[in-house]
């Protein structure tokens, strides 16, 4: 039913968009950064993301399509309640046009449920949030995943880590289902290309002591472990393995939910050698480099992945309004599926009909101490994953938008 | 005319007419929320019994009710009851366990059966969506025909079930139940010599708080169509004493102002310039209720007018 309506309203809007001028609503384009500012994603997010969005409307002028551009933010502080009230409140009163990074899944698809209500059709643009059920069993139209999901993740450090020759892996998992998930994604991908799972140790949420776990990995022999969890599980288990020498024993490690501020979190000492896939790092060429040292100037910080993300998603929606000549949701939604995304932050960049944003991912490997210059010089790219491979599959996708 | 009566009065009308100039979803967010902390304020206002896990039965109840809207299409009302029917019985769980001990204890043991609750819901993800949540709960239409989707509608309806609760919460308090229930509070053994089944009472009210509570959950999941994690995380079972104390604890009222301003406080610090410091603002104004205005701000306007007048 609800396919049949975004298919409706996108076909009027094709037919129609010929003959459209310069239409956009209540006379200027608001976005509208609905972050966690104060919580455990705020590092990865937060402030950053606000300084992301603000950049990214100075940079198109300030103005769309002649319009101003207005920004507002908000910390959902992590709770799915709050960040759907605000999101409604932002829809309802205050004319908000476009809802960005949205980081943590039970916010994503809290917000998603709000920006797809009937007649009331905004665009998400999601960053910070990794899970697949957003561009799955629980897809909208107007939603785009930008930056980087779970399947991405798994798919990447599973599959480029066997090639390096890291054919034999332990898992450690967080028991719940995210953890389970992870772990047989990665698992799967490990079989796929030849290597071998050995085995897995369940630790529950939020555990201080990795001790036992880290010392079953490390007597199963295993060439990799991998980190079949998140946050301060993942920060948890590399200083456990740290403390038993498991990298200098030859075993290696593979984060599979890490970003750059984990690492900086870590330091190298500890997180040295690490394999992890990331959707962006700073410091590639020229461009990603140029924009990151501006974003450094204002943050204090280099870009997280979820923060570039940001900025592109917004650029490439300014975009698409200029293109259309209209912010009207579905118009703009497909003129933003019709146009390529490349960027400092994206290669081969295309959003499917999935609202999945699929883009070159990278195999990253983090420096030792002595092979970094200067700080936030942490990683080695080691491999490309491109677009095409990088994500699932839209064959395999259960959006209700994908024919299958 | 008395001046409760006329207070009373005058809160109910702004309350009718704040969907005009107050964002509607915000204020049932309040009432839910209210309801919460008065329930809440029955226990430990009124029988003196500091429960460290009520979040619990917020939770549980949205994630029955959500459920059963959404997976089986229950009609509303009976997806509520089932609700408040699942808080009722994990209240009586709780409380038979843990009225054995006072104190310290008492709060201990709620708070590590409210974490059991916490850590089943990580793990029951065909029931609370995991992590992710229970998202996508429909609202239905109330007996059939009042369609909730339309947020003046369910904010009425939100107000309603929000007055009967506060009535049955003011009546259970002002009846000989709550005499005892008081005499418990101040003085437990002598209200065992004088011949009361002192623990029959405090699980009869241990079991009240939770199916209210309850009920406060299974409205919100209605109102934001989800319920998560956050619901039955301790943070939520710290959150409504904070609200209890700083409205004022073992007043009437006290609960509902301690809701409404820390709901406030969440919403509007959440935008703007301490959008980074929520926290910090509520915690520090934790700090300077407990210091300075020992009774909450219900009761410190209750003590400023006796003195007064």
């Amino acid at each position: 039913m609800k396919a049949l309506r975004t298919a409706c309203a996108i076909t009027a809007m094709t037919l129609g968009s010929t003959a459209m001028a310069a239409d956009i609503s209540d006379d200027k384009v608001k976005v509208g950064v609905l972050t966690d500012m104060s919580a455990v994603y705020s590092d990865i997010s937060g402030e950053g993301n606000v300084v992301a969005a603000r950049m990214a409307i100075e940079d198109f002028g300030g103005k769309v399509a002649g319009k101003p551009i207005e920004l507002i933010y908000a910390d959902h502080q992590n709770k799915a309640d709050i960040a759907a009230n605000k999101a409604r409140q932002w829809v309802d009163d205050e004319e908000v046009d476009v809802i960005a990074d949205l980081v943590t899944t039970s916010v994503a698809l809290a917000v998603n449920q709000v920006a797809d209500r009937e007649g009331k059709e905004v665009i998400t643009l999601i960053s910070g949030a990794a899970s697949t059920p957003i561009t799955n069993e629980q897809c909208i139209a107007t939603g785009i995943h930008w930056t980087y999901d779970t399947y991405a993740l798994a798919n990447g450090t599973g599959r480029a880590v066997v090639e390096q020759g890291g054919d034999t892996w332990y898992f450690l998992t967080a028991d719940y289902a995210f953890g389970d998930s992870l772990q047989s994604q990665v698992s799967r991908v490990v079989k796929e290309n030849g290597g071998e799972v050995l085995g897995a140790s369940r630790h529950p949420l939020e555990t201080s002591d990795f001790s036992s776990y880290v010392l079953q990995a490390q007597a199963s022999g295993a060439k990799i472990i991998g980190l079949a969890n998140a946050g301060g599980d993942t920060i948890n288990a590399i200083l456990a393995a740290n403390e038993f020498g498991i990298v200098q024993g030859g075993q290696k490690l593979a984060g599979l939910l890490m970003f750059i501020t984990d690492i900086d979190a870590l330091g190298l000492e500890v997180a040295q050698d690490l394999y992890l896939t990331t959707g962006f790092y700073w410091d590639m060429d020229e461009k990603t480099r140029a924009w990151s040292e501006r974003f450094f100037e204002r943050h204090g910080a280099m870009p997280s992945m979820v923060q570039a993300g940001v900025y592109s998603s917004l650029m490439h929606y300014f975009e698409a309004i200029e293109k259309a000549g209209t912010d009207e949701t579905f118009a703009v939604r497909e003129q933003m599926g019709k146009m390529p995304v490349e960027d400092f932050f994206s290669r081969n960049g295309r959003i499917r009909e999935d609202g999945r944003m699929v883009h070159d991912m990278y195999l990253a490997q983090v420096k030792s101490p002595d092979e970094s210059t200067r700080k936030w010089d942490y990683y080695n790219i080691v491999s490309t994953i491109p677009a095409e491979e990088a994500f699932q599959p839209l064959s395999q996708s259960k959006c209700e938008l994908v024919n299958n | 005319m008395n001046r409760t009566t006329i207070l009373y009065a005058v809160l109910l009308a702004l309350a009718l007419v704040a969907p005009f100039g107050v964002y509607p979803v915000f204020l049932m967010k309040v009432l839910c929320f209210a309801i919460f902390a008065c329930a809440f304020n029955l226990l430990l206002g009124f029988t003196g019994l500091l429960s460290f896990g009520h979040a619990s039965f917020f939770g549980v109840a949205g994630y029955v009710t959500g459920n059963m809207l959404r997976d089986y299409g229950w009609p509303v009302e009976f997806a509520i009851l089932a609700g408040v029917a699942a808080a009722a019985i994990l209240g009586t769980v709780f409380g038979w366990l843990a009225i054995r001990r006072t104190g310290i204890y008492f709060a201990m043991v709620t708070l590590a059966l409210a974490q059991m609750v916490y850590f089943v819901c990580v793990q029951a993800e065909w029931f609370t969506g995991g992590e992710n949540g229970l998202q996508g709960v429909p609202r239905g239409a109330l007996l059939g025909v009042i369609d909730l989707n339309n947020d003046l509608s369910l904010y009425y309806f939100i107000l309603a079930v929000f007055i009967a609760a506060f009535w049955f919460i003011h009546r259970t308090v002002t009846s000989p139940f709550g005499q005892v229930l008081k005499a418990v509070r101040e003085n437990e053994p002598r209200a065992i010599s004088l011949g009361y089944n002192v623990d029959r009472y405090k699980l009869m009210s241990f079991v009240l708080s939770a199916t209210v509570a309850g009920l406060g959950g299974a409205l919100k999941c209605i109102v934001f169509q989800l319920t998560s994690l956050t619901d039955v995380h301790w943070y939520t079972s710290g959150e409504v004493v904070l609200m209890t104390l700083l409205g004022g604890m073992g007043t009437i009222l006290g609960p509902v102002v301690g809701a409404g301003t820390i709901v406030t406080l969440q919403n509007y610090l959440a935008s703007g310039a301490f959008a980074s410091s929520v926290p910090i603002v509520l915690g520090f104004i934790f700090v300077v209720c407990v210091m300075a205005f020992r009774r909450g701000i219900v009761g410190e306007i209750h003590a400023f007018v006796k003195r007064s007048f």
